[in-house]
């Protein structure tokens, strides 16, 4: 094991926890991220061979899909970010390349992200405020692209109307934690 | 005791409760379910405000949000809001409002002389007077106007309160909660659709809470208060009271302000004052009613007389009357009903003036019929009103109410968002929606023209049923409540011709009958010259009440109908916006998102002085005590790293990832250099060329593999590059396989520089040889750090020294960097910010933003040669333009003073050293200049026309701005190792 000890992207050694009436945030530092995208001529290869490592198809645009370890995000055509623990799959972009070898480019994109999970009964209307989704109408296992207090996001429902991920330049943790905590405050009456 | 000596029985305010607030500083009561204007009418207060430009007394108009008169200044300190208007604020205890455009005070006001002067103050007058002398205008006639006329003041403190913006989705967004309204949202929320219910009232109903007849058997407020009640308890309907639809814009898309918390003295802790709200509706329907306007006659302005719409309301759902006696004039009979309620609630109505001969009867007041107001009396407050009898003899009748009624126009604002016009209905004598509505619209109720209850609720249901059908959703018309349904019954009547004294259109801008025929005569006769020369329809309110009238004394004068003189162009917002509500939360420091680097917390811990670089914040220099100049900080920072090593954090260059069996072959086309050839384990300058041929952005490739590369873009640029390689990706070449991802945030990037950086980075690096022979110029390896954490080892160099960039996962950035200046101690190490950074690479001649500046390229840079012909690239024909390539073209070369203690200034122009200092005989520019540490000098990098043969010479570097001729001699950029040995070394 490496010396370098590891920051969250809110600079702490600990995830930040923000708990409101009706509403939690927590950063979450625990997953690890790659990028998946097809080579040109090799999309259907490319979708067999991330479905051997994953156990379930790539999703589709706006959806997402979970296996036992791996989950994935559609991005674009023919690309997904595909998810999984940090501690046991820290080199996931590695694991990942040598499952779909030349039939796919892959990027390791675990500290490009930030990571907020949110939830509780109040969720929808926090983000009602944050970003232009219909945040009420979206299902468990889709995930859409949106700008949050002036950030490029990505929206993942886990649970509809009560669990949701936001993913977030990392860089601007902070300002995206600012805008999540702030909003939390007008939108959690006690 | 009781001082609310006009409060009537009854209304929908809690008369069992009692609120305090204060109107200049005066003690009033008034009760929950109050506005400002019905506690001040209930305790005798007519007089609330003074005209903007005459000063002349002026009273409540209306009930609603298009009041043109009652504005006030609300509250105080930094939430000190001006030009409220007294008929939309609700009252709260402690409530505390000021009358605005007076001094010393409302009742006697100095500036009132201007009314005596009115014959000089007419329309255009400001046009015609103050046109010279020219100069007098800003520091004279303006700074005097501007004091003496004029609405509320800010207080100019910053406002506490914290604005929302946020966003809806529904499938029919209903405008407007009166009887059309509700009965459209009960009928689209029963049938399952996600319904929106706006209404810009803190009570929802609409007219039916101002009216005393009854809908569904019950008084109309009752039957407003069931359905409301019904719709609350619907999970698929969002009421929003107190909430404004103020723009209908593109692709069914509403702007909509929430007041959430004007009703409170102060927001509850975290709650925003207001929210905008942007609502994407599938469908809409407009149910926003109709505005009552006024009939113009002389001195028709005085506090006390009102539109007989709100006089009504005022009574029956406030429970006031603006007086003991009050009288009434209509030209129909909307304006009876309000005789009779006022009648009902025990008010004594002097007489009804009718301008129809065959006006109806009226039980309980004496009627004139056929007759006309043409005059009114009273100091402050209307007295008496005279008027002309249908058999021509003139009668003053006691009254200090006035009620007018000229007829109502459909509420057709939103309808007209989009481009749209109004088309004319001769039954109505007025504006209602035009067959072009914006996408996705329609309307329903008084709003498209349907005047009665009966007509409001059976429109709304059909218009909600129509609206679902459309997006497939079935919706049942049910049973409609049983209402009145009478037919409008009008004679058109704009103003009274005959009487003493200014007959007023335009109340909030002191807009007369006599101007508008003013404008006529001088050729305004547009509807939009006639709103600019007279300031018709202007201001807060935007004509609500006024523009009809207007109209119809132009259209009167030309002799054209009023449907062929047009109306002005709707404009949203319906109602003003605090500026607040605009900004939301995007103010002070969180008006961006800041971006921070993997070093920031490091950095902070080290006293850094911040400088912000797009959204980035980056360390500029790193002060030691002692240090009482940046200069000395910075040159310390050069010194040390020149002398031995340092490290900057060089994150915020963009990273791009490109991958893909045709990577090299995309990149070849991307940079104007070649990069097919470049070896797996190398790293290669590029330049990218716009399509004009201009030099765009410079960084390095770094050939990870094969099939895979990192391009580096300087921070600037980061976002733009990316953009326009998936561009050219996606649109130029797609069929070659490349894939791209931005990988700039995933990795902690630093620069280690200086003769040492060697030896620093041999103590991390986990056994990789770092000599010359086995990583050279240039190299690059993905290799791992401080016993196993992956990382990229780059050689490279933009300070001109033995240099690196080592990268790690961005969450161990900050370990490395402490890690690196620990293991840097025995060399001195330092860590140097963009300042450093910037002079090391002026000193290197390194080009950067200030050289690749959008006019320039590579044979200005002097990188002529990289364009490489045996290829095409981004670019690559049009740099061979004859313009780009003049024999004399701009060359980058550098400056130094002739007199070293001189200073080379960036942005001066260059002249020869004789001759005329004019742009004629320029000849460039110096575009980056730094004091030099190493050379003990100031100097600059710059563009020279033939720089390259003109080394040596002494040329004038002129700085009109600061008034400053400098002597400068032409030098190589390279003014540090220009042989480059040391980055090789």
């Amino acid at each position: 094991m490496h010396k370098l000890k590891p920051i969250t992207p809110l600079g702490g050694t600990e995830p930040k926890v923000d708990s409101f009436p009706g509403l939690t945030i927590t950063e979450n530092p625990t997953r690890a991220l790659a990028s998946l995208s097809a080579r040109l001529g090799h999309e259907s290869d490319c979708a067999t061979k991330a479905r051997d490592l994953i156990g379930v198809d790539l999703p589709g645009p706006g959806q997402t899909a979970a296996g036992q370890t791996y989950s994935a995000i559609w991005i674009g055509p023919d690309s997904w970010m595909i998810d999984a623990d940090h501690a046991s799959h820290e080199i996931l972009a590695a694991e990942l390349k040598a499952a779909v070898g030349d039939t796919a480019s892959v990027v390791e994109q675990t500290d490009g992200w930030c990571r907020f999970d949110v939830s509780g009964p109040a969720v929808c209307d926090l983000f009602e405020r944050l970003c232009n989704v219909d945040i009420r109408a979206m299902q468990a296992g889709t995930a859409t692209r949106c700008s949050i207090h002036h950030i490029g996001c990505y929206l993942w429902c886990h649970e509809a109307g009560t669990a949701f991920s936001v993913l977030g330049l990392r860089s601007s943790a902070g300002s995206l934690h600012h805008g999540l905590v702030e909003i939390a405050q007008a939108v959690c009456t006690a | 005791m009781n001082s609310q000596t006009n409060r009537l029985n009854g209304g929908l305010v809690d008369q069992g409760q009692s609120l305090s607030f204060t109107f200049d500083g005066k003690r009033y009561q008034g009760h929950p379910g109050d506005t400002l204007a019905s506690a001040l009418l209930a305790n005798g207060v007519r007089l609330m405000g003074r005209s903007f430009k005459y000063h002349r007394p002026r009273g409540v108009l209306t009930s609603g949000s298009e009041e043109p008169n009652a504005l006030v200044e609300l509250r105080s300190g930094g939430r000190q809001e001006p030009n409220t208007r007294a008929t939309v604020a609700e009252l709260y205890d402690g409530l505390q409002a000021n009358s605005q455009n007076r001094w010393p005070s409302l009742k006697r006001d100095v500036l009132s002389v201007n009314d005596l002067f009115s014959n000089f103050l007419t329309a255009g007058f400001y046009y015609k007077t103050f046109m010279w002398p020219k100069a007098f205008w800003e520091k004279l006639y303006e700074p005097i106007i501007r004091n003496a006329a004029g609405l509320g003041r800010v207080s100019g403190e910053d406002d506490p309160d914290a604005y929302d913006k946020g966003f809806l989705h529904c499938d029919l967004l209903v405008i407007g909660a009166g009887p059309a309204g509700l009965m459209a949202a009960l009928t689209a929320g029963r049938a399952g659709a996600r319904v929106i219910l706006a209404d810009e009232d803190f009570v929802l109903g609409g007219r039916l809470n101002a009216e005393s007849f009854e809908l569904g058997g019950m008084a109309g407020s009752d039957w407003a208060a069931q359905a409301v009640a019904e719709l609350s308890a619907m999970d698929n309907v969002r009421l929003l009271p107190r909430t404004t639809v103020i723009g209908a814009f593109d692709h069914g898309i509403y702007g909509a302000v929430e007041r959430v918390a004007d009703h409170l003295p102060t927001p509850a802790e975290g709650q925003p004052r207001q929210i905008m709200w942007r609502i994407y509706s599938k469908r809409a329907l407009l149910c926003a009613g109709a505005m009552e306007r006024p009939i113009a006659f002389a001195n028709n302005d005085r506090p006390g007389i009102m539109m007989a719409g709100a006089v009504r309301a005022y009574a029956n759902r406030w429970a006031v009357t603006p007086h003991q006696q009050v009288a009434v004039f209509t030209n129909n009979d909307d304006g009876h009903r309000t005789a009779a309620d006022l009648i009902a609630k025990g008010v004594q109505v002097s007489a009804v003036i009718d301008t129809r001969a065959d006006a109806p009867a009226v039980e309980g007041a004496e009627l004139f019929a056929g007759a006309q107001v043409i005059g009114s009396k009273g100091r402050l407050g209307l007295e008496t009103v005279t008027i002309r009898t249908a058999q021509g003899f003139t009668r003053d009748i006691i009254c200090g109410g006035l009620a007018v009624s000229g007829g109502w126009n459909p509420n057709v604002h939103l309808t007209c968002h989009q481009r749209g016009r109004p088309q004319w209905d001769e039954n109505l004598a007025a504006f209602v929606p035009g067959e072009t509505l914006p996408v996705g619209m329609s309307v329903a109720g008084a709003a498209a023209g349907a005047m009665s209850t009966h007509g409001a609720v059976q429109t709304g249901a059909e218009g909600a049923i129509a609206a679902l059908g459309d997006l497939g959703i079935t919706a049942k018309a049910g049973d409609l409540p049983q209402a009145e349904d009478a037919p409008v019954n009008l004679q058109p009547f704009w103003h009274v011709s005959e009487g003493k004294g200014r007959a007023w259109l335009d109340q909030q801008n002191d807009v007369t009958v006599k101007d508008v025929k003013l404008a006529h005569q001088e050729n305004y006769v547009s509807v939009e010259h006639l709103k600019r020369y007279t300031t018709l329809g202007m201001a807060t309110d935007q004509g609500k009440t006024s523009n009809m009238g207007g109209l119809a004394v132009m259209a009167e004068m030309t002799g054209k109908s009023i449907p062929e003189t047009g109306t002005t162009i709707f404009r949203p917002p319906y109602t003003p916006v605090p500026m607040g509500t605009l900004a939301g939360r995007a103010v002070g420091r969180h008006f961006h998102p800041v971006r921070q680097t993997p070093s920031h917390k490091w950095a902070t811990e080290h006293g850094a002085v911040f400088t912000e670089v797009g959204d980035w914040l980056r360390a500029q220099w790193f002060p030691q005590p002692g240090e009482t100049h940046w200069r000395q900080s910075v040159d310390r920072e050069v010194l040390q790293t020149r002398a031995s090593v340092g490290v900057c954090d060089v994150t915020t260059l963009g990273k791009i990832d490109v991958q893909g069996a045709d990577a090299a072959a995309f990149l070849n086309k991307i940079y104007a250099n070649g990069f097919a050839k470049l070896a797996v384990g190398k790293v290669r300058y590029g330049l990218m060329l716009r399509e004009d041929g201009i030099a765009y952005d410079d960084g390095t490739a770094a050939r990870l593999a094969e099939d895979h590369f990192v391009v580096t873009t300087t921070t600037a640029n980061a976002v733009l590059v990316y953009r326009q390689m998936e561009f050219a990706r996606q649109c130029l070449w797609p069929d070659l396989d490349v894939q791209l991802i931005s990988t700039t945030e995933a990795w902690a990037q630093y620069a280690v520089a200086g003769p040492n950086s060697r030896a620093l980075l041999e103590k991390i690096v986990d056994d990789v040889d770092l000599s010359s022979e086995a990583f050279p110029f240039m190299a690059c390896a993905e290799i791992t750090v401080c016993g196993g954490c992956r990382a990229r080892l780059f050689r490279i160099s933009f300070s001109g020294e033995l240099a690196y960039e080592i990268a790690v996962p961005t969450r161990y950035g900050d370990a490395l960097m402490r890690r690196l200046m620990e293991a840097g101690e025995e060399f001195d190490v330092v860590p140097y910010g963009t300042e450093a950074l910037g002079v090391m690479r002026i000193e290197k001649g390194h080009a950067a933003g200030n050289e690749m500046n959008g006019t320039t390229t590579a044979l200005n840079l002097g990188m002529g040669r990289m364009v490489s012909k045996k290829k095409d690239c981004v670019g690559n024909t049009l740099s061979e333009r004859d313009g780009l390539n003049m024999a004399d073209a701009l060359r980058l070369v550098g400056f130094k003073p002739v007199d070293a203690n001189e200073t080379v200034a960036a942005g001066g122009h260059l002249m020869n050293a004789d001759g005329p200092v004019d742009a004629a005989h320029d000849q460039g520019y110096v575009t980056s200049a730094a004091y030099s540490p190493v050379l003990q000098s100031s100097i600059g990098i710059g563009y020279l026309k033939n720089g390259a043969e003109r080394m040596g010479e002494v040329l004038r570097l002129a700085n009109p701005l600061e008034g400053s001729e400098v002597k400068v001699e032409v030098v190589s950029a390279h003014f540090v190792d220009p042989e480059g040995g040391r980055q090789r070394a």
